[in-house]
């Protein structure tokens, strides 16, 4: 028997919404929007100072806008979003009560808390240290202790995300597996588990140290444990980010998995390999083995990239064969061209899916190559790619997915929808001149984190080519147009949520057509033709790119 | 569809859509060369970055007497000063920085510290250097430019590695881990003749 | 937690029924990386030989 809770019957989708789960999502994804706007805005200050003749700031508040750029987005933004999207798929998409809303409540003033205190703690000045916050650079206790709260907040969550999923299998508010969605929210709140672990084993001390407990912290030691949770945290992104593909794939297009064993068996490669890659920071590190450095840089053999590769070929597979049953056959592309570019929703996902792939993936595999990251460790390059990866994947994906959440959730009608049209291109393009910019910046050399490329202070000098110069001025730009798209999805949503109700019910997502694929595989040709060119000329790029950059490395000194 | 239960209740057993099964073997073959490539590179390529490196021992650094300042390196420090002092060949323009000539046995020495590289190293082309690297503070990135080697440097941890030159001319050592306020000043230099 | 391993569509593989359990896939997502990475990666940190 289900227990009684209080629920409300969403109008568009039929689900079934847990009244705290309902408010929960809606607290956690609007103080996630908060914290994008503020992250945002100190990174187009950071973009803006990187820009030469620009120069915005000076080097005290750089360095603290760095600071707080990097722990509002990469942490705040993303993790806050990521815990409303495992209510949503625990509590909505299973059909169950949430278990123990106390503790999410709990988890939500914690993490709000923690953010705050991290946040006070780098506006007043004493904590400029980065995101990395390497000791022994010393930052403010009130710094740790912030990030600590806030990821025992999150840790909290996952736990009532788990806690959900027993109830529901206990309640049989579902039959047989979890939806795919669903899955990969399993599989970020796994990475976000070992996340958080990693992040108090070395947190705590830290603290300790700052307020004079502990005399000192290895710093090898510090950055080995440090990068299991700044690397895994963005894998929680990375899981997220294609469970919310998935997601909008079938709300859009109704878009049924080809095959939820290949879909789960990727998913399953990130579960056993996609934290290793936290060895990424690690390659140029003294003393530590080759052997650890290939093993874990590689995600074990590049099984989880494996797994990335898969999930490239079945979100667009998956959204080419819902298309094809709808008649858009002609030749490899129809699908695609006939595919609603106007919908935010689906023009956000195919973007943060090009983007992810193209420019983040592949950049992120050739800079965690053993020798390769020898040319680009620390240069800007590395910006350059979690760029594409952050902001143009997951960021992005979030947003497309907002478009659809945010005015079925609240029910209310978009509050500018021709601007929500454009506006994924424009952060889309955005991110992409800036990811592009800084990679190309890198390959010359330039430094990030750094304040002024022309070393106009320094007693000895160095002059980076001019071409350098340049690529960091049009970094500048394309974070301006970033900077636009990114404003204008953050006044979008928190307008759309304050404004006019929805007058009627939206088009419900297709319920599954329980036989519509069956057949598929067995017929002569192939099913996705499109999405296999797509992936084939994916793969071009990957190994061309691949191998120019070991060109490059075999022509720097010689080392061993 | 990807938001509801799978339709079926079995579904491990379903055959495997042709194209996906094509992208899963490419993608595995893909996986072996990526992986397969280090240590290919360790055998047959010339840019292998050594792994040699020693701690700077606890008693050396300061430790006993104040733990917090275990970083501060002064077992190198005193290495590369004699190091130094034995083999300055001039001083850089007027800025009083030693320019220190590689001498025959090979090894050379270079400190990381707020904010500078220490000292400028003359080195010749073609020919092998063991070259020992570490910080005495904070952590910093070496970062040879225009060649575009980084590499990264911790207090508390010599590191030493076999580079030769392969171009002569004049080249910067940026530092490229965020070492404080005066990062951006933190410059060193090495001339190929 | 025990769910019968017989649907109407046959005896469910051992594949899906690992899928099918989060706090077998938690449990092997959390101990895999700490022992591949964060213990290998202190062991080599400890193993750093102490210099002259």
């Amino acid at each position: 028997m289900a227990a009684t809770y209080e629920y409300r019957t969403c109008p568009d989708t039929g689900f079934k919404i847990d009244l705290n789960a309902d408010k929960l999502i809606k607290w956690n994804a609007v103080s996630a929007v908060v914290f994008l706007l503020i992250g945002g805005f100190f990174g187009l200050l950071v973009a803006l100072t990187r820009w030469p003749t620009v120069h915005l700031l000076d080097a005290e508040l750089f360095y603290l806008a760095l600071t707080a750029h990097g722990v509002d987005i990469l942490l705040v933004w993303l993790i806050f979003f990521e815990m409303a999207l495992l209510y949503f798929c625990s509590s909505v998409l299973l059909q169950c009560r949430l278990a123990t809303p106390k503790f999410g409540w709990l988890a939500y003033w914690l993490m709000l808390g923690g953010a705050a205190m991290g946040n006070v703690a780098v506006l007043m000045g004493e904590s400029s240290v980065m995101f990395t916050s390497y000791v022994p650079m010393k930052a403010s206790p009130l710094f740790y202790l912030g990030l600590i709260l806030f990821a025992v907040g999150a840790l909290i969550v996952c736990f009532v995300f788990f806690g959900t999923l027993v109830i529901a299998k206990k309640e049989k508010t579902y039959e047989g597996s979890v939806p795919l969605v669903t899955f990969g929210a399993i599989v970020a709140a796994i990475i976000a588990v070992y996340t958080i672990v990693s992040g108090a084993v070395i947190l705590i001390p830290t603290l300790a140290w700052s307020l004079g407990l502990i005399p000192y912290i290895d710093t090898l030691l510090y950055k080995v444990i440090w990068w299991g949770l700044g690397h895994s945290s963005q894998q929680i992104n990375v899981s997220a980010q294609i469970a919310c593909w998935y997601a909008v794939a079938a709300i859009v297009f109704g878009a049924k998995p080809i095959s939820e064993k290949v879909c789960r068996t990727a998913f399953l490669m990130y579960i056993l390999f996609l934290q290793l890659a936290s060895a990424h920071h690690l390659l140029v590190e003294p003393g530590l083995t080759s052997e650890f450095k290939i093993f874990n840089t590689s995600y074990a053999f590049y099984l989880a990239v494996f797994g990335s590769m898969m999930h490239g070929l079945t979100v667009p597979g998956a959204m080419e064969l819902a298309q094809r049953r709808k008649g858009y056959t002609k030749g490899l592309f129809e699908w695609l061209r006939k595919a609603p570019w106007g919908n935010p929703a689906f023009s956000g996902t195919f973007l943060s899916i090009v983007i992810f792939g193209f420019l983040g993936g592949i950049t992120g595999v050739v800079m965690g190559t053993e020798q390769l990251n020898l040319i680009m460790h620390n240069t800007i390059y590395v910006p350059g790619h979690f760029h594409a990866t952050t902001a143009g994947g997951t960021t992005l994906a979030f947003m497309a997915l907002s478009y659809w959440l945010v005015p079925t959730l609240w029910q209310r009608e978009l509050w500018a929808p021709g601007l929500a049209k454009i506006q994924p291109y424009l952060f889309g393009i955005g991110v992409t001149g800036i990811a592009l910019f800084q990679m190309g910046a890198g390959t010359l050399g330039v430094s990030r984190r750094h304040w002024d490329m022309t070393f106009a202070d320094a007693t000895l000098t160095y002059d980076y080519p001019a071409a350098a110069h340049l690529m960091m001025a049009l970094n500048g730009v394309f974070a301006i147009i970033a900077a636009i798209g990114g404003g204008l999805f953050c006044i979008q949503m928190v307008l759309t949520i304050i404004g006019k109700k929805k007058a009627a019910p939206a088009e419900a997502p297709a319920a599954p057509a329980a036989e519509a694929l069956t057949g598929h595989g067995h017929g002569a040709g192939l099913a996705v033709p499109g999405t296999f060119v797509l992936a084939l000329i994916f793969l071009t790029t990957f190994v061309l790119y691949y191998f120019v950059n070991w060109k490059y490395l075999s022509e720097v000194w010689i080392l061993s | 569809m990807a938001i509801f239960p799978p339709s079926e209740k079995v579904w491990w057993n379903e055959p495997v859509e042709r194209t996906e099964a094509l992208w899963i073997g490419i993608c595995l073959v893909w996986a072996m060369i990526l992986f397969f490539m280090m240590p290919y590179w360790h055998i047959v390529g010339q840019q292998n970055l050594s792994n040699e490196a020693y701690k700077i021992p606890l008693a050396d650094q300061g430790a006993e007497s104040d733990p917090s300042q275990r970083f501060v390196g002064e077992a190198y420090e005193a290495k590369v000063e004699a190091y130094v002092a034995a083999n300055t060949i001039r001083e850089e323009g007027d800025t009083g920085i030693p320019v220190v000539k590689a001498t025959d046995s090979g090894d050379v020495y270079m400190l990381g510290r707020l904010w500078d590289w220490y000292p400028i190293l003359e080195l010749e082309k073609g020919k092998s250097y063991r070259f020992h690297l570490s910080s005495l503070d904070w952590l910093h990135g070496w970062s040879l430019q225009p060649t575009n080697i980084n590499i990264q440097v911790h207090p508390g941890y010599e590191m030493i590695f076999n580079v030769t030159p392969t171009e002569t001319g004049e080249f910067g050592v940026v530092c490229n881990e965020f070492c404080g306020i005066g990062h951006h000043n933190m410059l060193g230099k090495i001339y190929v003749k | 937690m025990t769910e019968p391993n017989n649907t109407e569509d046959g005896p469910v593989p051992f594949m899906q029924q690992l899928l099918d359990n989060p706090f077998l896939l938690l449990f092997i997502g959390v101990a895999l990386p700490s022992v591949l990475y964060t213990i290998w990666g202190i062991v080599d940190v400890m193993s750093i030989p102490v210099g002259q």
